[in-house]
């Protein structure tokens, strides 16, 4: 969705402060609502992508006026509200109010590690024909999904080339739909800065996405 | 118990820097206080359903903020300056060549190594979200999930570099790197001048955070010592 998360291009934000030696986190409850995002995906079964659609769904001002870890958090309320894990009432009054919905895992501190080490690897076994090879020159489709979609707007409507092919990977717009992984092949793509942002953009930058096959189309 | 009195620590514009205006228009300490005592509140409901296990979270933070870190991805740089096989192996196939070092999993599950040089210099983003190759790197900092740094990495890439310090001539290309899929990248910056004969562990110390991710170079032997 073109959601407040679609950033690049945007301007009026002002100079990028970098903090020197900055911690990991800044706050304790940074630290429990970041480790509370990732045990939670155990028992509420929800994959990535259905994550980042969560905080993509929030009020394009409440998106930007947030915290990164407060965006988490309400990214994660929603998830556990949709699958009835824990009601507003109970965060109000700040105990458990109702029975546990059973949950199929729970991530116990023994399996953390093992979780950590094996990650979420997306490639999967391809399915179709890979349509594009490297060197050919693709359109980012003019596409405007009202669901989640890692196609970035700056992108639409313009030629780049192929520079590398990643093998098929579960796509984000049907898996954050609920709508099962569809593997698709991932290409990178670059653009010269010229044809994203017209001719007064510095020649000597290009810039990449990682585009799945349907974005793109064959010029 | 969620209403133990918290630790007066002013909400600071480090938090988000996209944050700003709203910190400025209200109190720090009732903000903090209001999302510490949420979070609180979440965590002792979901434990009391059985549904998290305060170890594994415990677990979990200390892995990020003691274990995984910058120093992991100064490893790998380090030891591809040193050895020009694993140098090509790290290019060539960088999810394959890092696991050798023991970095595998969550958010480093497909991983790109772009290799800066004397033509090229290559700068990391993530415009969508906060993609970022956490077993090299570790959580990323607050600027790279910001608006500031989100919104003109892939716009005006030379004016955020200048913001870090960073001034290349006016001839050598950038590649910006939106990290929009679950590819991982991590950049291999150019070796310092005068290292010559280093060992790994020595060079290591030259690699910071920001040279892996485009918006810093290596430190040169002088400003490392």
């Amino acid at each position: 969705m073109n959601g407040a998360q679609d950033m690049g291009g945007m301007m009026g934000f002002g100079p990028v402060s970098a903090e020197q030696d900055e911690p990991v986190f800044h706050s304790a409850w940074e630290r429990r609502a970041f480790a509370l995002t990732l045990a939670m995906a155990a028992p509420g079964a929800w994959n990535i992508d259905q994550s980042r659609a969560a905080r993509e769904s929030l009020h394009p001002a409440q998106y930007l006026a947030k915290s990164y870890y407060e965006l988490w958090l309400a990214g994660l309320e929603k998830l556990m509200a949709e699958r009835g894990l824990i009601t507003a009432e109970e965060i109000a009054a700040g105990k458990s109010l109702q029975a546990a919905t059973p949950v199929a895992r729970v991530l116990t501190a023994e399996r953390v590690e093992r979780v950590l080490a094996r990650g979420g690897p997306t490639e999967r076994v391809a399915v179709t024909p890979q349509r594009f090879q490297v060197g050919e020159r693709v359109l980012a489709r003019n596409l405007h999904p009202a669901g989640h979609t890692r196609l970035p707007r700056y992108v639409r409507g313009s030629v780049g080339r192929v520079t590398h092919v990643h093998g098929a990977h579960v796509l984000p717009d049907t898996n954050a739909a609920g709508r099962g992984e569809q593997p698709e092949w991932l290409y990178t793509v670059r653009f010269a800065a010229q044809e994203l942002w017209g001719e007064a953009a510095d020649r000597t930058v290009s810039v990449s996405v990682d585009a799945f096959e349907s974005y793109l189309e064959a010029v | 118990m969620i209403a133990r009195a918290l630790p007066n620590v002013a909400l600071s514009r480090r938090q988000n820097d996209m944050h700003d205006e709203h910190d400025h228009d209200h109190d720090h300490g009732s903000h903090l206080t209001e999302v510490e005592l949420r979070v609180r509140a979440i965590e002792s409901i979901l434990v009391a359903k059985g549904y998290v296990d305060p170890k594994a979270l415990d677990l979990l933070i200390e892995t990020y903020e003691t274990r995984v870190g910058p120093h992991n991805g100064a490893r790998v740089v380090a030891r591809a300056w040193a050895d020009p096989n694993y140098k090509d192996r790290l290019l060539k196939d960088a999810t394959a060549a890092i696991a050798e070092l023991g970095y595998t999993g969550r958010q480093g599950e497909h991983m790109v190594a772009v290799e800066n040089t004397d033509r090229v210099h290559n700068l990391v983003v993530c415009t969508l979200c906060s993609c970022y190759p956490w077993p090299v790197l570790g959580l990323p900092p607050v600027w790279y999930k910001s608006a500031p740094y989100r919104s003109r990495a892939v716009l005006d890439p030379r004016s955020v570099l200048a913001e870090f310090g960073v001034t290349l001539p006016p001839d050598k290309e950038i590649k910006v790197w939106d990290s929009t899929a679950e590819i991982r990248y991590l950049v291999l910056p150019q070796r310092p001048a005068g290292t010559e004969a280093w060992s790994e562990d020595k060079l290591s110390a030259l690699v910071t955070r920001d040279s892996m991710i485009g918006t810093g170079l290596a430190k040169s032997p002088a400003e490392a010592s």
